[in-house]
């Protein structure tokens, strides 16, 4: 039963019965030779995993006249050059031994490197960059590498590069098949002159692969954030154009809106290299009012996308946070305009405030580290990081004043509660961050 | 919503001043005057209509069956329960395909509907406007609740369970013929007009039959109130702002003693 279970067949499973009622009179046969009851038993018939030949057949053996032993002779290898006498163990049948070449003899393979003559190199060859010697020595290591560029490269005298070499080698190769043919369509089937080598592509290439592979996680996180606006702006762009067709008539009444909002925004209240959020309203704003009837609640959401579109996730998400300590809905209950137009001007000045706080501790940390000495001026963050991400993960706090719901009082007194685990650690920057708002 | 109502019925707003004199605009050349009128839009103008839509549901008690143990009501209603019909055409209700004829359309106000049932979804709600505001529809989606929470005590066949969410729908740049219509119609939230837009004249003669005021269901209606959103919010914005001089003010502080002192000392 544990074959079963380990093969995740049902216990009983419907074959076995099956196999009892269509072949009862087989029975006997069933359990072959050579394996023992019990062990068959714990197959349950399942036909076993393993091979389970009968003994007795392995050792039946057709009837031969063929006597074979195993004998320790020598062999000459043809791959080899020198004459070496090696030994190995041979199948000899009647006391004939194997003939014929080694057998792995022909697996030392070799590439027939192109030959050409002084006279072909003046007609065919000869290239501004290249000199003869230098063509001459390239393809003498063709031949000694099997044209194993890497090594090529590394043991030519003058500093090319692998691509450089592959360029000349290939193209001479060419340039020989192309002469050296009757005609041009002899050779227009062959590999290389089909599918010439194309440095250009070839460095291309090998530069994306490098920097793909140099990249840090942080630039592919900044290119997928990129990537994901990219995407929204096309979309948003995609409804406006939608929205703007069924008016053919006004297009050029839009148009000019349009200009128009995009040159506005500087009455926005800026919100620290958020730039593109501003035009980004603006677009926004553009595309509400293409719209013939729209809810106050999506013109809101949209908004609140561009304010937020240049903040990354974490940002954002402690934009909320924020929001939510300091009492306020994150959906305002009565959306009218004005009240929505302050949740905006809410969240920018959130958004100011969150990044002033990380300018703040970027400049505590690079302060403080040119103070400890100047081994690590230049890389401030690394031994900073540590106690940067501890106050970085500490949400703005806002005093349980003026207005402050239960609700607040209640989150705060969890904050001030003993076993805070999450400001344990207790670095000058939190220690003064505490001080702060407690005179606060 | 992919249904649309099975029996469009005929376009009931062409009223009267649908049909509205031309009017002399002296800044518009004479082909633009040729436009009609409901193509002609008032730029920087945003009409906004404040709508509330939600369920009230009654628990049956004792009367209750397994099938039918509450009787709810869905509505959209204004802001302050007045009369829609001035702007939307037809509400239709999709509830849930459980119900016989799950589609429903009211046509005409009040837009609400009444009905037995034992199960909360989500009703999708459609709104069609007047053909002078655009043949747009809006969807808006309510969930239908009807066992209250529990911080709200057990069931009750007294008080039902309440549940409503306020939205503004808005036209931005009205055509000028519904702009005229509905200008002075209280359900209707118009910002000031500008100077030297003359509208057609619009008979203003519309009887109150559509207004939710003395409905049986009115006290319990919730209410919005925007003044006191606006006070959350403006003290909100007062801490945030103190928060974001202060910061500033230490900033310029570490700007000044970088190199010098160390920073934390300065408090």
């Amino acid at each position: 039963m544990d074959a079963k279970d380990i093969l995740g067949l049902p216990k009983n499973a419907l074959p076995l019965s099956q196999e009892k009622k269509s072949k009862p009179p087989k029975e006997p046969q069933r359990k072959p030779d050579g394996i023992s009851r019990e062990v068959y038993m714990l197959t349950g018939g399942v036909p076993p995993l393993m091979p389970a030949i009968d003994t007795s057949q392995l050792k039946r053996r057709p009837p031969t006249d063929e006597k074979v032993t195993w004998q320790w002779l020598s062999f000459s290898n043809s791959a080899r050059k020198d004459d070496l006498k090696l030994y190995h163990w041979v199948r000899v049948v009647n006391g004939v031994p194997p003939t014929g070449d080694y057998p792995f003899a022909k697996y030392n393979k070799s590439v027939d490197v192109i030959k050409y003559t002084d006279e072909e190199y003046e007609n065919y060859l000869t290239n501004p960059k290249w000199s003869k010697e230098e063509t001459d020595t390239l393809f003498e290591l063709c031949e000694r590498f099997d044209l194993r560029f890497v090594l090529i490269a590394d043991r030519f005298p003058s500093s090319r590069t692998v691509e450089e070499l592959k360029d000349r080698y290939y193209c001479v190769t060419r340039a020989i098949l192309i002469a050296r043919a009757p005609s041009p369509a002899d050779v227009s089937a062959h590999q290389l002159i089909k599918e010439p080598y194309n440095v250009k592509q070839e460095t291309e290439r090998k530069r994306a692969l490098s920097m793909v592979l140099s990249q840090t996680k942080y630039q592919e996180r900044k290119d997928v954030e990129v990537l994901a606006e990219a995407k929204r702006i096309h979309e948003s762009r995609i409804l406006a154009k939608s929205a703007e067709e069924p008016e053919v008539p006004s297009t050029s009444d839009v148009g000019t809106e349009n200009a128009d909002r995009t040159v506005l925004p500087g009455s926005v209240s800026p919100v620290s290299g958020a730039a593109t959020a501003v035009a980004d309203n603006a677009t926004t704003l553009a595309s509400l009012r293409m719209m013939r009837v729209y809810l106050r609640t999506y013109a809101l959401d949209q908004m609140v996308q561009a304010v937020s579109a240049s903040a990354g996730l974490r940002t954002i998400k402690r934009v909320e946070q924020t929001l939510q300590d300091l009492g306020v809905n994150l959906k305002p209950k009565v959306p009218t305009k004005s009240v929505c137009g302050e949740h905006l001007e809410l969240r920018k000045e959130i958004l100011t405030l969150l990044n002033l706080q990380k300018q703040l501790q970027y400049k505590e940390a690079e302060g403080s580290s040119y103070r400890e000495g100047s081994y690590n001026t230049d890389t401030p963050e690394t031994p900073k990081r540590s106690h940067r991400a501890g106050e970085q993960d500490r949400p703005f706090v806002p005093e349980p004043s003026s207005f402050g719901g239960d609700r607040i009082g209640k989150r705060d007194q969890k904050r001030k509660g003993p076993g805070r685990s999450s400001d344990a650690p207790s670095s000058p920057a939190t220690k003064r961050a505490r001080k702060l708002k407690a005179d606060g | 919503m992919t249904q649309t109502p099975p029996s469009a019925p005929k376009d009931d707003s062409n009223r009267p001043e649908a049909t509205a004199s031309p009017i002399n605009k002296p800044e518009n050349s004479p082909e633009e005057r040729e436009n009609k009128n409901l193509s002609r839009r008032v730029k920087d103008v945003e009409i906004s209509v404040p709508i509330v839509y939600g369920t009230i549901a009654f628990w049956l008690g004792r009367k209750a069956t397994e099938s039918q143990s509450h009787r709810w009501t869905v509505y959209v209603r204004g802001g302050t329960n007045e009369d829609l019909s001035v702007v939307v055409k037809r509400v239709v209700f999709q509830l849930h395909p459980s119900f016989n004829n799950p589609i429903r359309v009211v046509d005409s106000p009040p837009f609400e509907l009444s009905e037995c049932g034992w199960g909360e979804f989500e009703i999708a709600i459609s709104l069609y406007f007047h053909s002078d505001a655009g043949d747009r529809k809006l969807d808006v989606f309510h969930h239908l609740k009807l066992y209250p929470l529990e911080q709200n005590g057990p069931q009750s066949t007294k008080k039902p369970v309440v549940m409503e969410t306020y939205d503004e729908v808005v036209f931005p740049d009205p055509s000028e013929q519904f702009l005229a219509r509905v200008q002075n119609h209280p359900a209707v939230v118009v910002p000031r007009l500008p100077a030297g837009l003359e509208l057609p004249s619009s008979a203003s003669t519309e009887e109150r039959r559509g207004s939710m005021k003395d409905h049986p269901l009115g006290h319990w209606f919730m209410n919005f109130s925007e003044a006191d959103e606006l006070l959350k919010l403006a003290a909100a914005r007062q801490q945030v702002q103190a928060h974001i001089v202060k910061l500033r003010r230490q900033m310029s502080m570490v700007e000044g003693s970088s190199g010098t002192a160390d920073p934390a000392s300065a408090f």
